[in-house]
């Protein structure tokens, strides 16, 4: 059974704005219904259903209406037009004390900003829900010392809120929304406001949460990575309408128009970038001037275990390895060519770089990168090929 | 030439605002019993106060004070500037022989900045839920705070006679804006998010306002009832006027008989009190921070 169904939700902001609703009905756009009338459209007849255990991820860029939207499912926002059902409860219907009840029994909401009160400590801030409940000091102060376990908290229950990062007063943020146990999870851009590596972990927590507690979540986000990562299914929106709904695999494969295609183009950057957007300046030696000791200098220096080695043109010739060079130095050898390894994999610089994954994610040396006189024009390694395809650090002026 | 441009205005009647106001004072005056119930209440209030004061000899209140000082600023780096003034200043005030001055112009500061605070913040809380009351409030307030403090002086003559009570009155009516003024910014600066908290998790509108915007302005607030408290002490000696004892009464008959050595000494017992209730009141505000 769907937990929440929307059908045709609607929400106009300004003055009369029933007469924005007709000009919907014509078939204006968002756009021209501004000039028109100076209406803003929030949300333009959005229609889907969320299954009971569900990630639904709402996603768009800004000002596409994510954020009203989920205002409209627990009524922060009072909708224009259209229905939300709550298993077969109209939520339109309710009246403040009904609304209430579905507020602090069914719904939790986390924010972006985290909407934390800076005056309660930690503890207090989570048992918040249960304390407008009227739950008894003692059941309610177990809850939230629960929800705070469970989001990684123990110990922080008597600090404020300005004493946490912004990462652990997320958590906050979340363990407030879990305290009472409701089935539905409001997220409003709940990651956006962390730097990536956090994002990430937090990212992760959320999917090992829901593995335990099956809640049945609406997470919003502007970022398709997220959206990708944590979504069962997502629904694209633009200018306040829905433009698709799917799975990720349904909106990777299948994007349904231009405008999802170029969020889906975006996503995977591998495609896009080449190696000479992320190759990185090689140590090398000189074959016919360097011997043994100082490839082994080199290497020690900056702490690799191979290194490429090139002749006076930097004309690839092949790669030592530190082992072997250094018992070589034992042995107190001159040469390097006994050392030299001649099979090395090589690539040119508009490679993609989603092709050099599989090779750098097999080879135990970087990859050599170059051009058409076999000269060495970079490496590339493992670390900044993951980072490329999570969409960091990479030089796009190369 | 200059009498027949005169003469383009003899049209206008003379309008009777002057009469207009007096007929409407004079019916307002006939409203006796109800003035005379507010003007017990008050004076009530304000010999409660004084009771209190006066309940302990100088010397230990004095040291309650002192002490109080202290515990204000005991968070905070220099702990003793405070603790000293208070001390000293109440000393120094005492061997002036104003001690008595001093209780009734603090009892007049205490209760005109209750009542301010009584009405004050329930007015702001209003002004800040809804915007036609902020809309109407807000020139009100404007009036109030700019016409000249003098003016208030009649009104309260007419309505509680002379006295303390007159005194506080014409005190609450200019002192109390900033109270009023700050609830509604501090309530209406509190961030979206935290609204949306309060909301989402089902609170009702009395929650909300406790627990939540109330806290979150407290600071603000707090602000708002340090000005009163600045303004309701700087109508002293213009209540003196209408014969409201204390050290504004000292300030006033000096300047009546050129009394320089009478004028200075009333004078800087009403500026030790004024730094003293400010800054414990700021200290007061921080400490709630
Ligand atoms: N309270 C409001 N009053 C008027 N317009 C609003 C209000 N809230 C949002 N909007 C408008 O509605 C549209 C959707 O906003 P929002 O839901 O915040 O988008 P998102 O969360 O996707 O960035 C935007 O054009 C925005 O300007
Ligand atoms: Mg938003």
């Amino acid at each position: 059974m769907s937990e929440i169904k929307v059908e045709g939700l609607t929400k106009i902001f300004g003055k009369r704005p029933k007469q924005g609703l007709k000009l919907l009905d014509e078939g204006k756009t968002k756009d021209e219904i501004l000039e028109e009338t100076g209406l803003t459209v929030g949300v333009n007849k959005a229609d889907f259903e969320v299954d009971q255990g569900e990630i639904f991820v709402i996603m768009g860029l800004s000002g596409s209406g994510k954020s009203t939207l989920v205002r409209l499912l627990n009524r922060l926002i009072e909708p224009t037009g259209g229905k939300v059902w709550l298993n077969d409860e109209d939520l339109a219907a309710m009246d403040d004390k009904q609304l209430r009840e579905v507020r602090r029994k069914k719904m939790g909401m986390v924010f972006q900003k985290f909407g934390l009160f800076p005056f309660r400590t930690i503890l207090d801030n989570v048992v918040y829900g249960l304390e407008v409940q009227g739950i008894s000091e003692e059941d309610r102060m177990q809850k939230a010392q629960n929800a705070l376990e469970l989001v990684g908290l123990k110990g922080y229950e008597n600090q404020y809120p300005d004493q946490l990062s912004g990462g652990m007063q997320q958590r906050v943020g979340l363990a407030r929304a879990l305290a009472n146990d409701p089935p539905i999870l409001l997220m409003d851009e709940a990651f956006s406001a962390l730097d990536p590596l956090i994002r990430k972990d937090m990212q992760d927590e959320l999917l090992d949460l829901q593995t335990k507690m099956q809640k049945t979540i609406i997470f919003i986000t502007h970022d398709l990575d997220e959206a990708l990562r944590i979504g069962d299914r997502i629904t694209i929106m633009k200018d306040g309408a829905i433009v698709q709904v799917g799975t990720p695999e349904e909106i990777l494969t299948n994007p349904a128009n231009d405008y999802v295609e170029r969020f889906v183009e975006d996503v995977d950057r591998s495609k896009v970038y080449t190696v000479k957007n992320i190759m990185v300046r090689p140590e090398t030696v000189n074959l016919e001037k360097d011997g043994p000791r100082v490839a082994l200098q080199r290497m020690r220096d900056a702490d690799i275990s191979s290194i490429y080695v090139t002749n006076k043109n930097r004309e690839l010739e092949g790669i030592c390895h530190a082992a072997e060079v250094s018992a070589a130095v034992k042995e107190d050898a001159k040469d390097l060519r006994p050392l030299l390894h001649t099979e090395v994999p090589t690539v040119d610089e508009e490679t993609p770089v989603h092709d050099v994954f599989d090779m750098v994610s097999t080879s135990n040396v970087p990859i050599a990168v170059v051009d058409e006189n076999n000269r060495l024009r970079g490496i590339v390694i493992r670390s900044k090929v993951l980072a490329a395809l999570s969409g960091k650090e990479v030089n796009l002026d190369a | 030439m200059r009498e027949t441009f005169d003469g383009l205005l003899d049209f206008l009647p003379r309008i009777p605002l002057g009469d207009t106001i007096e007929a409407f004072v004079d019916w307002l005056t006939n409203a006796e019993a109800f003035f005379n119930g507010l003007r017990g209440g008050i004076a009530g209030v304000t010999n409660g106060f004084l009771w209190l004061l006066e309940l302990l000899p100088a010397v230990i209140l004095i040291l309650l004070l002192t002490g109080l000082a202290y515990w204000v600023v005991r968070n905070q780096e220099k702990k003793w500037g405070l603790p000293s003034l208070v001390f000293f200043g109440l000393l120094l005030i005492h061997s002036l022989e104003y001690w008595d001055d001093l209780m009734l112009t603090l009892a007049l500061v205490l209760t005109a900045t209750a009542i301010s605070i009584v009405i004050g913040v329930p007015v702001g809380i209003w002004m800040a839920r809804n915007n036609y009351v902020q809309m109407i409030i807000t020139p009100v307030l404007d009036f109030m705070q700019t016409m000249p403090a003098f003016v208030y002086l009649i009104p309260a003559v007419a309505f509680f006679s002379i006295g303390i009570v007159p005194g506080v009155v014409a005190s609450v009516i200019f002192a109390m804006p900033p109270t009023v003024r700050l609830t509604n910014l501090g309530i209406r600066q509190v961030p979206t998010e935290m609204i949306e908290a309060a909301e989402a998790f089902g609170s009702t509108p009395n929650q909300k306002l406790v627990k939540v915007q109330l806290p979150q302005a407290q600071v603000t607030i707090m602000a708002g009832i340090n000005q009163t408290i600045m303004l309701a002490l700087s109508m002293v000696v213009i209540a003196a006027m209408i014969g409201t004892d204390g050290l504004g009464r000292e300030v006033y008959y000096a300047v009546g008989r050129n009394d320089i050595a009478m004028g200075f000494e009333a004078g800087i017992s009403i500026v030790i009190l004024a730094i003293m209730l400010d800054r414990m009141s700021q200290a007061f505000n921080r400490n709630a921070k």
